[in-house]
């Protein structure tokens, strides 16, 4: 039930009179209100400043610290108030929460100050409201991937004893920097890419004749020196590409990366024309080969960040540049057609078929204008001047969303290596004016916090461990003890839905985590009326979104053990509350959504742990109302079963 | 009753109509209840349990009143696992004594003294008026499936026995059988009570919610 329906239960239950006079058996009995107590105000002192709230404002969510007992660890005797050390401004949203059914993040807020109080108060921050998910979710992939940057800055710095030898080879060949050696070939590489590109480009200048016979390209009049320059080269590559084959962690992944194949190209084109001899058939395709050689000018993106983000953008920017190319094509094709009928009453025209003007199309749209191809008739100049007005458009709208995107990635690396170059800075100072060991403290206990907050973020919360069942609890199962008395049915225990939880329950062992999740959101799904409601906190449409964000994966180190602990918890819970039966509350989801899956949790619940059952004897409809058998003596307890009149079929239930 | 002077007049605006004039309306219309001293004299509520009362119900609902989709929402809470809008729709009506498609909080602490608060024959009235879905003063046995129908749709797909197709038809001749004394189709308001007061379960369950408050 969600917060504030709580308070709706007893008109709930009010209502069931409505079935009295339909039921055919005795209603169970009510449990008893034992300690009926007057709604109380309590304090709440949160560093000095005081909140006041109702008692109850606080029971709805008897999982968190405030609503269960363990605030009473806090409470302050002489004061007669509960005193918080924390932090007033974050416990602000804190109680809200309890008020309105609805966690807000501040924008000011810091996102790990955010989460550690919210780990304090045994808030799960995935009920965070939609209206504040979206920035929360953002400030957090930001503060993961500024950790992990850390992380990754760290573990290169720890010396790492227990590396094999391929392991640091290949960690030389991916970060340059971490040793000298690894810096040296890394420039040695660069450097022969450079003199392998060079000597392809001048190869072809025309290099100064030999008296005696036309002009020649350098690449043939010094044929030998630029075949030894070209070896030399090849060798270099084909050496680098065996050690990071060598070295790689995972060869088969390795050899499918795209730096891997851009290597093979680079170099397979020597070694083809190594074994192929210089026949005439096969030369032209071997001068083909020679092409593939400009692929060599690539492997500089290993060496460049920049070429690297291009790469990303470009891939990233798939779509946007797809769209491009459809619309071009649409436009050249209808262009081309246009121009091709109007060019075609002139003479001489250039405009020979349509395949033919698409040449002239491109070039126009592009503002290019060989003038190689120039219409003639009016019509044909009429319909060009739009053909390349309408070029400059179509061009022009989706690069902004490509410059955009790289704008973007780009601005991202580069915080990134500000971050890791002020750390550097930062670490310096630091050690600079540690002296003493105060300062040593101070330094060993940031680093110990930093993996305290990812523990933090890691662990379920504590659990509320009290067996008591609530009074609103047992209340609720009344009122559906009594629906199911009037209608004669019980609820089923075995549902599909609900056996993966049942069974849950009586192993007491997990399931699958990602199964249980999805049975919960599916048969959550299922029940969530799809009506419009002010009160309610979360509209349907919304959760699922909420819930389909929540499930996507998360790369993100720290993030994804995120999702399993709360799953864990989650189950943790459940089982607690079939073993205790403490009011649910929002573990991971929307107030309503989880409560749903398990209110139906519930009835199922108590009939599974009892063990002894009644079967109730069939008796004939046709029986009239003086062969009503006596009700049973009043007894203690959820129901008795006795014969009754209108069940027409055999029926087990559980005491 | 009063009401914000910028409200529009509060016409009867049964859930047939466009949602968006609804939800238009439920903007504009802010109703305030009468004061505590008031509703205390007209229920038999103590001033303790009208403030409990209304904090909850002000909660769920900021705007001062209950419009059907709210109600259906807040009680299809209790039965997550059937369809219980059906039956949220007679249960709006029977609390709905003025028909205008909105529950005040008036309504509510009507119905609810009644149920929680009032005699045996009032409660037995009220059950009455629940059933008698279009207020003639008869209930039939169409009325009364519907009723059942929406009583067993609550319970959802999931039940054990599985729920058969005419089950609800025979609780309605089961009931019919015990409340029509002179079998001619229809049960009256006195019939029911007679019959109802003859049934010692029905009596003894009468009496079981007095403590919810």
């Amino acid at each position: 039930m969600a917060a504030g329906v709580a308070a709706w239960l007893p008109f709930a239950r009010a209502a069931a009179i409505g079935w009295m006079p339909v039921a055919n058996c005795p209603m169970p009995l009510a449990p008893a209100d034992k300690n009926k107590r007057q709604d109380e105000l309590i304090v709440l002192n949160v560093s000095g400043r005081r909140f006041q709230t109702w008692r109850t404002t606080l029971e709805r969510y008897p999982d968190t610290l405030l609503g269960s007992t363990e605030k009473e660890f806090f409470f302050n005797e002489d004061t007669k108030e509960y005193f918080f050390d924390r932090d007033p401004e974050v416990f602000r949203c804190v109680l809200n929460f309890y008020r309105t059914g609805k966690l807000h993040y501040p924008r000011y807020e810091c996102i790990s100050a955010y989460d550690d109080e919210l780990a304090f108060y045994g808030i799960l921050p995935e009920i965070i409201g939609d209206c504040c998910y979206e920035e929360y979710k953002d400030r957090k992939r930001e503060n993961a991937e500024r950790l992990m940057d850390d992380n990754d800055s760290e573990n290169n710095q720890e010396s790492m004893p227990s590396l094999s030898f391929r392991q640091t080879m290949w960690r030389a060949f991916e970060n340059p920097h971490t040793s000298t050696l690894a810096l040296v070939f890394y420039y040695v590489t660069g450097f022969f890419i450079a003199v392998s590109v060079i000597t392809n480009v001048v190869e072809t200048v025309p290099c100064g004749t030999v008296p005696g016979s036309k002009e020649l390209p350098c690449g043939e009049r010094y044929s030998v020196a630029f075949f030894c320059l070209d070896t030399a080269c090849v060798m270099i590559f084909t050496v680098e590409y065996l050690l990071r084959l060598f070295a790689a962690p995972s060869r088969y992944r390795f050899i499918r990366s795209v730096m891997s194949i851009i290597d093979v190209v680079a170099i397979m084109p020597y070694y083809i024309g190594l074994v192929m001899t210089n026949n005439e058939d096969v030369s032209g395709a071997f001068v083909t080969l020679r092409v593939f050689r400009v692929f060599r000018i690539f492997k500089f993106s290993r060496h460049s960040q920049g070429l690297r983000i291009l790469g990303y953008t470009l891939k990233s920017c798939a779509s946007e540049l797809g769209f491009l190319l459809f619309s071009l094509t649409m436009a050249i094709i209808i262009f081309a057609t246009v121009m091709f009928y109007a060019e075609k009453g002139s003479s001489a025209s250039k405009f020979t078929s349509i395949p033919a003007s698409f040449w002239y199309t491109i070039v126009t749209m592009t503002t290019l204008g060989y003038g190689d191809m120039v219409p003639k008739t009016i019509a044909g100049k009429i319909f060009g001047s739009i053909c390349s007005l309408s070029g400059v458009l179509v061009i022009a709208l989706p690069v902004p969303v490509i410059v955009s995107n790289f704008s973007r990635i780009y601005h991202q690396n580069q915080r990134a290596d500000k971050r890791r170059a002020q750390k550097k800075a930062r670490l310096a100072r630091i050690r600079v004016a540690k002296t003493g060991s105060s300062n040593a403290y101070l330094h060993s206990k940031r680093n110990g916090l930093l993996t305290e907050a990812l523990e933090l973020m890691g662990t379920p919360e504590e659990e509320n461990m009290g067996k008591s069942t609530s009074l609103i609890e047992s209340q609720h199962h009344h009122l559906l003890h009594c629906l199911e008395k009037t209608t004669g049915l019980s609820y089923l225990v075995d549902d599909p839905l609900l056996s993966v939880r049942t069974s849950t329950i009586k192993n007491h062992e997990f399931v699958d985590e990602q199964m249980f999740e999805q049975n919960c959101m599916e048969s959550s799904m299922q029940n969530y009326p799809s009506t419009r409601s002010p009160s309610l906190s979360s509209h349907p449409g919304l959760t699922t979104t909420c819930c389909s964000r929540r499930s996507k994966k998360s790369t993100h180190l720290p993030n994804s053990s995120l999702p399993a602990t709360r799953l864990r918890s989650m189950q943790e819970l459940s089982t607690i509350h079939i073993q205790g039966s403490e009011q649910p509350s929002l573990t991971t989801s929307r107030s309503s959504l989880n409560l749903k899956a398990d209110d139906g949790l519930r009835p199922n619940c108590k009939t599974s742990q009892i063990t002894t059952a009644i079967i109730s004897i069939p008796t004939p409809p046709a029986l009239t109302p003086e062969g009503e058998s006596r009700p049973p003596p009043a007894t203690p307890g959820p129901n008795t079963n006795i014969p009754s009149i209108a069940s027409n079929v055999v029926k087990v239930s559980a005491l | 009753m009063k009401l914000f002077p910028c409200s529009a007049a509060k016409t009867s605006s049964p859930a047939v109509q466009n949602s968006v004039e609804d939800e238009l309306e439920m903007a504009t219309v802010r109703h305030r209840p009468e004061a505590l001293e008031l509703l205390e004299a007209q229920s038999k509520f103590t001033k303790k349990e009208l403030q409990i009362l209304y904090r909850g119900f002000k909660n769920e609902c900021p705007s001062g009143v209950v419009n059907e989709e709210t109600f259906k929402e807040i009680y299809s809470q209790f039965f997550p696992q059937g369809d219980s809008t059906t039956y949220a729709h007679f249960l709006f009506n029977a609390f709905d004594t003025d028909h205008n498609g909105a529950v005040s909080f008036e309504d509510f602490i009507k119905g609810l003294s009644i149920l929680l608060r009032g005699t045996v024959q009032e409660k037995l009235n009220w059950a009455f008026n629940l059933y008698d879905i279009n207020k003639d003063g008869y209930i039939t046995k169409e009325e009364m499936l519907d009723i059942m129908k929406a009583i067993y749709d609550m319970m959802g797909k999931c039940t054990y026995p599985v729920l058969k197709e005419d089950a609800p038809r025979q609780h309605v001749e089961t009931f019919f059988q015990k409340m029509d004394k002179n079998k001619d189709g229809v049960v009256t308001i006195d019939e029911f009570i007679e019959s109802c007061q003859k049934d010692e379960n029905i009596m003894r369950s009468m009496q079981l919610f007095e403590n919810v408050i």
